[in-house]
């Protein structure tokens, strides 16, 4: 067994997830035979091999090396963006209680 | 009205003046509401921005203008997307209610180029899905066989197209999702390199895969979409900085002498025997017009669906992270900030999502991120290694597209890892970001597309183009 009841809580508390308790044993079976499955993965031999950290890195396209310089623009979409919030007082989204004092 | 326009068809009559824009525009919005509820290929459609950019283009016509390369030309956006003004919900309930306040440079280019947009196709919800089945909104049901997937991720796309429900169609392809969905349908669908078209606007699934692509009814069509979505965007980091060529006159190339490498490893014991003699006898045609057939190896094929479902889910379970009840999209009430984001989220996204996040966020989880995700960003440049050396041998590559014809609905939907199973021969590509097409090489007995896939290396869209287009001259889709 590759993932337990208990990792998928813990996961799924990390992502934000409210699972309910009717799901968490089909997701510890599916997730358990998807981990079983990229276990193979570890039939290579990865140890003299550098992570790809960029798609195109050594390649024609990569070619934007230098950082672009950093322009100031105005922003003239923050009412529009407000405006599609659930719960907006502009200029601020409002959010339930953060902090219990 | 025909079903079979193409971009050239429509300016020639756009051009004699036996049609205008706003007819040829009703008259696809007339077949939507005759087909669509059948199909359930788009879930919004735009009408009153499709009219005034018709009567845009009928005008220019009228004061003489030359047309645009895609005036007139009816076009569907799959709704991962965005499109100002137009509902874009990524085929999920959290963005039920979600309207852009701005629109994909990609989707900027085409309407600039004259372009109708008619509005937004289905597809599995946040591109995660290989049937369509995982959309919040339906499934759509392949044109070619009802009872049969249209492929996914962005099989709303390719039905409409195969349907004659929009001429041309743009999707996203994350490790299949535009290729797949052409093979299923029966038309040819092109993923171009990793940062050729700026995904500015495209809802990230996985961003270091994520690419826009085009499904057209001929590879001529697909060219000049190519040629005007692609080129350098500063508003997408990832966006090369190459000038776009130009793909129509690229066509042309003559393909005799091409080098032409076959891997073993796609034509193994999984892939149906109706499909190996279709591309077979597909590779034999690219012969016939002066290819050369190289046989090759690529030894860690068989390793790519794992290292791609780590990746992809890594990346998504942090680009997903964004729905959180916030700043866009559903909110459900909860006593704390917490309690808001999880009861949020657990209602606003489906099962298969669900699923991706948590098999991601336990893949870069503290204890398990050595084991599962850096182990699969090594594998991914093994993967990468291996087409870069048999690019040194050949000018392109051809395999089967996916490993069966469309599946019939409901067929694979409990047993995710199957599902995952039918990007066996497209993630290869998707991880070492190089371009790919998926062209219609001849049918099943029972009457199914099957398709053929050409990867070549990076930016050489237009090589992959020209090849697909001398096959589909030369009758290659026929039985």
């Amino acid at each position: 067994m590759k993932i337990s009841r208990e990792d998928v809580l813990r996961v799924a508390e990390l992502a934000h997830l409210e699972l309910p308790p009717t799901e968490v044993d089909t997701y510890r079976e599916q997730l358990d035979s998807i981990l079983t499955y990229v276990a193979k993965l570890e039939e290579l031999d990865d140890s003299k091999v550098e992570p790809m950290a960029q798609v195109l890195f050594g390649a024609q396209g990569d070619a934007h090396p230098e950082l672009r310089e950093d322009q100031l623009a105005p922003c003239t979409i923050a009412d529009d963006v407000l405006s599609g919030a659930p719960d907006a007082v502009k200029p601020f989204f409002r959010v339930p209680k953060v902090i219990d004092r | 009205m025909t079903l079979n326009w193409t971009i050239g068809s429509v300016q020639e009559a756009l051009r004699a003046g036996t049609i205008s824009a706003r007819e040829l525009t009703q008259d696809f919005y007339a077949r939507i509401a005759q087909r669509n509820p059948e199909l359930n290929a788009y879930l919004a459609l735009s009408p009153e921005r499709a009219y005034a950019q018709a009567d845009r283009v009928d005008a220019a016509l009228a004061s003489g203008e030359p047309l645009r390369p895609l005036s007139g030309v009816a076009i569907a956006i799959k709704d991962v997307i965005s499109t100002k003004g137009i509902r874009t919900t990524c085929g999920s309930r959290i963005l039920e209610h979600y309207t852009p306040v701005y629109s994909a440079t990609a989707v900027e280019r085409l309407t600039e180029a004259g372009a109708v947009v008619l509005g937004k196709t289905n597809c599995d919800e946040f591109a995660m899905g290989s049937s369509n089945e995982n959309s919040a909104y339906g499934a759509v049901r392949n044109p070619v066989a009802l009872d049969r997937v249209p492929g996914g991720s962005s099989g709303g796309s390719a039905a409409a197209v195969a349907a004659g429900l929009a001429v041309v169609a743009l999707g996203t392809d994350t490790g299949g999702s535009v290729r797949q969905p052409g093979a299923c349908c029966g038309i040819p669908a092109l993923m171009p390199t990793y940062g050729r078209v700026s995904r500015y606007g495209l809802i990230a699934f996985a961003s270091s895969l994520d690419r826009i692509g085009t499904f057209a009814r001929t590879v001529a069509d697909s060219a000049v979409v190519m040629s005007v979505i692609a080129g350098h965007d500063a508003n997408d980091s990832t966006s090369a900085p190459i000038p776009a060529p130009d793909y129509v006159a690229e066509l042309q190339k003559p393909v005799r002498g091409l080098r032409i490498g076959v891997p073993e490893e796609y034509f193994g014991p999984g892939l149906d025997p109706e499909v190996r003699s279709k591309v077979e006898a597909g590779i034999v045609l690219l012969e016939r017009l002066g290819c050369r057939r190289i046989p090759l190896r690529m030894p860690h094929t068989d390793y790519a669906i794992a290292a791609y479902y780590l990746i992809a889910t890594a990346e998504a379970s942090s680009n997903l992270a964004r729905f959180d009840g916030v700043r866009y999209g559903l909110r459900v009430p909860g006593a704390t900030l917490r309690d808001m984001y999880g009861k949020t989220r657990q209602r606003g996204f489906g099962a298969e999502v669900k699923r991706r996040i948590m098999l991601g966020t336990y893949a870069l989880s503290a204890g398990y991120y050595d084991a599962y995700y850096l182990r699969a960003q090594k594998v991914r440049t093994l993967i990468a290694q291996d087409f870069a050396e048999a690019f040194e041998k050949v000018d392109a590559i051809v395999t089967p597209t996916a490993p069966t014809p469309a599946f019939k609905l409901g067929e694979r939907t409990s047993d995710p890892l199957q599902m995952y199973l039918a990007d066996i021969f497209t993630v290869t590509g998707s991880l070492a970001g190089i371009p790919g097409i998926s062209i219609p090489c001849g049918n099943s007995s029972r009457g199914l597309p099957v398709g053929m896939q050409i990867f070549g290396p990076h930016f050489s869209e237009g090589r992959v183009m020209q090849l697909a287009h001398a096959f589909e001259n030369a009758g290659g889709f026929s039985n």
